[in-house]
């Protein structure tokens, strides 16, 4: 029973990207068509040319990630241990932005922080801003969308890790002795942590990954690799070149997961995922 | 977003506020080709859903039950499905398509929503199989049912709220969807793709006034999703949650945690 879904993730995600790794190693364009070469050339090129937006691409990613866990674990706290018989509300509250399309919610917050919108043009024209201040095509746009957008992917598992910790293990913790920060530090942090550890896989990696925020609320500046990849696909036809910076980013990701994986001594990568 | 649906504005750019008006609901349809691409989105969302369900019904209930060979290369296809990023997914299958000269459209896009969307329904509705009792099936069976009748009346009806939520997830993923859609959707535009090329040109009211109608709609999903579940808890105490995009269930029924499980790999 699992074997037409199991083929059809074979057919267009396993082929797909072994596929891409082969196209990565030809030479060619779009014209003439390509040809297997082995050119790793390719690899060397995307990485001495497109290097500081790799670097940036995983700055950003990295930023925003902390930034979810910092708003985020306050908040999934709060409603799982405080907020008593309203956590459904609450919870649902914080997702209803959510329910609008990704690039819609994006686009709106450029309305919303265009130099002349409803929040910087008031605030300039009669307020403590200086004129020239503007927020959109700034990095600081860029990573204020990746982790608005992302946002959910780290309350969520957060909350559920958070929801699933008996009371009672708590307040064993108080009736030992141990201080508020101690019975948190000891008890509920360690327990919660496969929680932030799946979160901030399903933050960084979309994140570093993201272009929508890149192109909508950034500038000519702030690009990520993601921007790059999709203009040598759609723009230059370098379809080798976007290959290998494609498959570049995803060692890269892979990379990070399990060094982080490893470091935080957390179950396996796969174990945590479950 | 909602607010700027109203908005009276005159030249092409909708940044600033201009005074209320409810034209935009009049004029909705205006934009023919944004109205198509409303439609080509709902479309390729049904169609995706209802492949995605069928194939990841069965590929969770598989994983719930059985111990098989290939559990593990199961489960690894399975994460790498759930943490490749879009952009990859979709990079790579245009290089295959290009590789192939497959022409892109609506087929091909489906196929892709399909793709990244079983993992998602595999592990909601296995994580609602996996507390099940196999004892109801093999009563079923020694009550002569035979295997299509016990899936049908046996474990259908158990795993419901897992198939459900998996579907409105499917749904929503398929329906939202940018990254991927716009590697493998050669020259058909989806709604999320029209918005993102109409901020290079100035994003009509329109799109807002779509947006909040969607937002509307799936608001009215969860709460009414949420509410059923409170009823049916209420009035039978089984404490089976029916399913939801977005995982609202407090967790405190032993039904809706298993479900709120399934959904910690949802996005």
């Amino acid at each position: 029973m699992v074997l037409p879904a199991g083929l059809w993730l074979l057919a267009f995600l396993v082929i797909p990207l072994s596929f891409m790794v082969s196209l990565s190693l030809q030479t060619g364009n779009l014209v003439d068509g390509f040809r297997q070469t082995l050119h790793w050339q390719n690899y060397a090129d995307g990485l001495s040319t497109y290097g500081e937006t790799f670097a940036r691409s995983l700055w950003y990613g990295l930023l925003a990630t902390v930034l979810c866990i910092l708003l985020a674990y306050p908040a999934a706290y709060w409603i799982a241990f405080r907020a008593g018989r309203r956590k459904t509300m609450y919870l649902f509250l914080i997702l209803l932005p959510y329910f609008v399309s990704f690039v819609l919610r994006t686009v709106a917050w450029r309305q919303v922080l265009s130099d002349n919108g409803p929040l910087l043009g008031p605030l300039r024209d009669h307020g403590p801003l200086p004129a020239g201040f503007h927020v959109l095509d700034t990095g600081f746009a860029v990573v204020a969308g990746l982790t608005y957008n992302f946002l959910p992917f780290m309350i969520l598992p957060i909350y559920v890790a958070l929801q699933r910790i008996d009371p009672r293990t708590v307040e064993a913790a108080r009736d030992l002795y141990a201080g508020r920060a101690q019975a948190f530090g000891r008890v509920v942090l360690p327990l919660s942590l496969p929680g932030v550890f799946a979160g901030v896989i399903m933050t960084f990696v979309p994140a570093s990954a993201d272009f929508v925020n890149a192109e909508v609320l950034g500038g000519p500046g702030d690009t990520m690799i993601g921007n790059v990849i999709r203009a040598e696909y759609f723009e230059s036809g370098a379809y080798p070149v976007a290959s290998a910076l494609s498959f570049t980013l995803t060692a890269i990701l892979l990379v990070a997961i399990f060094v982080y994986a490893r470091t935080l001594g957390t179950r396996g990568v796969l174990e945590a995922a479950r | 977003m909602i607010l700027f649906g109203f908005n009276d504005v005159q030249g092409k750019q909708n940044f600033r506020w201009e005074g209320f008006t409810l034209e935009w609901y009049a004029r909705l349809f205006d934009r023919s080709d944004l109205t198509r691409a409303l439609v080509n989105s709902l479309a390729i969302a049904f169609a995706s859903t209802a492949v995605t369900t069928v194939l990841g019904t069965f590929a969770g209930l598989a994983l719930a039950r059985y111990r098989f060979r290939g559990r593990r290369a199961a489960d690894l296809l399975l994460f790498m499905a759930i943490a490749c990023p879009e952009l990859v997914m979709g990079a790579s299958l245009l290089s295959m398509f290009v590789t192939f000269g497959v022409p892109r459209g609506a087929p091909t896009i489906l196929v892709a929503h399909v793709m990244f969307s079983i993992a998602f329904v595999t592990v909601t509705v296995r994580a609602r199989a996996v507390g099940l009792d196999p004892a109801v099936g093999e009563a079923a069976r020694d009550l002569g049912a035979g295997p299509w009748m016990r899936f049908r009346l046996v474990t259908l009806p158990m795993i419901r709220p897992g198939v459900v939520a998996g579907a409105l997830l499917a749904f929503v993923l398929s329906v939202d969807d940018f990254v991927v859609t716009s590697f493998t959707g050669g020259a058909t535009v989806t709604f999320p793709l029209w918005v993102y090329g109409s901020t290079r040109t100035g994003t009509p009211p329109q799109v807002n006034v779509m947006g909040t109608l969607i937002f509307a709609v799936g608001v009215l999903i969860a709460v009414g999703s949420a509410r059923r579940t409170f009823r049916g808890r209420d009035a039978a105490g089984t404490g089976t949650g029916s399913g939801r995009a977005e995982p609202q269930a407090d967790g405190t029924g032993k039904g809706t945690h298993e479900e709120t499980d399934g959904h910690r790999r949802g996005r």
